[in-house]
């Protein structure tokens, strides 16, 4: 079964979806957004470092973004504001990254397929790895989800309760990378932040909690995943990107379900029951 | 005064000796004694940057101490009730799920609970959506789910006008009677301090003068870092700032 490339890259696909949407409410409701642009784009210096060294792609992202990661946590509230620092070092990671990959000789390196991902052509061990990282994931949010929650909500509230707001950033640092690390096969450095984001923003006005706020963004996430997918076979465009732009587009409809469709339609209910 | 520390550490909730805490090379905390007994009120009140919050980290193990010790009853249970917090819109929060976290006490609690500090019927509302009294009590509610023999309120009636001070406190003390614990609250003014307060501690860094409030009220250190001299109080009420003096707001500022 997985001899097929289509259903390899349908499990990908869904795999770093269904880590990448509950991670991504974290990331909304920490306001990480751009943390999570930064360690996506430091992954292509990994990239670099591993085509190089000759290692695995995985593994070289995955360090170079947890360092990344770190780094911006050890630095952030030391005379720098939080955006200025990650402005810094999330575009510099990548210019370094980029010009570094163009030393390699010898490799005829499709730089396109780490920007932007190459869900086609993932094989066998990257269908593994993928699962183990997303396993991963799911796992150190399944295990820490009330120490995290609490931790976002407010570090003194944790702190009373037991759990060390710093231990729980890490979790998060940890887990960012190695959802980075299996995402750039899949969408790419440059769109994994989409995946973050966008079904989470999308499942926002849906929710009444976190748990279901969560769930929704799974949803969201597995949907666009397989119609973009599909839309990118029918239309013979790139598969990432199109996955985003159906994400976005299930964005925008639920934007304007949630504000316009849905207040008007309350209205109209409540002038019914008044005649 | 010295002396009430030490004869009675051997039943204290919980007890720091010579405390000391620095950020960096700045002491923001120096030998600061105290304790808490079963049942007793005490405030610490302090002008903004004294150090009073950094006290309340260090008496929950948040800050690491740089000298000193903290001693802690082994049958200790605090509850734990923060200055306002902000719930950003983006998260989705009932009233009921936040009582759960990190742990679910059950329905049947959750309700006596948020009976007991009246919000009751708040349970399914967003706590993003909450006004500042309603979210004190659940703030409260949450703090009493573990039947804390301390609570520790960390100006927890900031943002609230004074008439809203007034039932907070007394819902606090009602609770108090009721549950038979200790409240250990800070504050930055010794009049929106609860009435019923035993002793009252007053810090700057270290703790200048401590007492019954109308001793506090009464004696040199306290007036000279509040500014209470008798010829200003008429002054100082109609013009009631919350800022210290010149050298804590230069502290503040530098941290």
């Amino acid at each position: 079964m997985l001899d097929d490339f289509l259903i390899r890259a349908t499990l990908a696909g869904v795999g770093v979806a269904l880590a990448a949407a509950p991670l991504g409410c974290f990331v909304v409701w920490r306001r990480m957004a751009y943390f999570g642009d930064a360690t996506a784009h430091a992954a292509v210096l990994g990239v670099a470092f591993s085509l190089l060294l000759s290692t695995p792609i995985f593994a070289g992202a995955l360090l170079v973004s947890l360092t990344m990661a770190m780094a911006v946590t050890q630095l952030s509230g030391r005379g720098f504001a939080m955006d200025t620092l990650l402005g810094v070092m999330a575009h510099s990671s990548l210019a370094f990254g980029l010009v570094a990959v163009s030393f390699l000789s010898g490799v005829r390196i499709d730089l396109m397929a780490y920007l932007f991902g190459d869900i086609l052509a993932v094989g066998k061990t990257d269908l593994w790895v993928i699962g183990t990282g997303v396993a991963g994931v799911l796992a150190l949010l399944w295990y820490r989800w009330s120490a995290l929650l609490l931790s976002t909500l407010n570090p003194d509230l944790a702190l009373a309760s037991g759990f060390n707001p710093r231990r729980e950033q890490l979790i998060m640092n940890l887990a960012l990378a190695m959802t980075v690390a299996v995402a750039i096969k899949v969408v790419g450095v440059l769109l994994i932040a989409a995946m973050l984001i966008i079904p989470a923003a999308t499942a926002r006005p849906l929710s009444r909690a976190p748990e279901s706020m969560a769930l929704i963004a799974c949803i969201f996430a597995v949907t666009a995943t397989l119609a973009g997918m599909k839309a990118s076979f029918v239309m013979d465009t790139p598969t990432g990107p199109t996955m985003v732009c159906v994400s976005a587009v299930l964005f925008l409809l639920v934007q304007l379900l949630a504000r316009v469709v849905y207040p008007s339609v309350k209205a109209m209910s409540a002038q019914a029951s008044r005649q | 005064m010295l002396s009430r520390h030490f004869e009675t550490m051997s039943n204290a909730l919980i007890e720091c000796r010579n405390l000391s805490v620095k950020y960096g090379k700045r002491t923001v905390l120096r030998n600061i004694s105290l304790s808490v007994q079963s049942g007793e009120i005490i405030s610490v009140i302090g002008p903004n940057g004294s150090g009073k919050s950094t006290l309340f980290r260090a008496l929950i193990g948040a800050v690491n101490i740089a000298s000193g010790s903290v001693e802690k009853s082994p049958d200790l249970r605090i509850g734990y009730v923060p200055q306002k917090l902000h719930i950003d819109e983006t998260f989705p929060l009932t009233v009921e799920r936040f009582m759960k976290l990190p742990s679910n006490p059950g329905q049947r609690v959750i309700s006596e609970t948020l009976t007991l500090t009246g919000a009751n019927g708040l349970e399914k509302k967003q706590v993003s959506q909450l006004s500042g009294g309603q979210f004190q009590r659940v703030l409260l509610a949450r703090a009493l789910l573990g039947s804390p023999n301390l609570l520790l309120l960390d100006e927890a009636t900031r943002g609230l006008d004074f008439r809203g001070t007034a039932a907070f406190y007394r819902l606090v003390d009602d609770i108090r009677k009721r549950l038979g614990c200790a409240v250990l609250m800070i504050s930055h003014e010794l009049h929106v301090v609860m009435k019923q307060t035993d002793h009252v501690i007053c810090i700057n860094q270290s703790i200048c003068c401590e007492g019954e409030p109308e001793i506090i009220k009464e004696s040199p250190a306290f007036q000279s870092l509040f500014g209470l001299l008798e010829d200003t109080e008429s002054a100082l009420y109609l013009h009631h700032h919350e800022d210290g003096p010149q050298s804590a707001r230069e502290a503040e500022n530098a941290g």
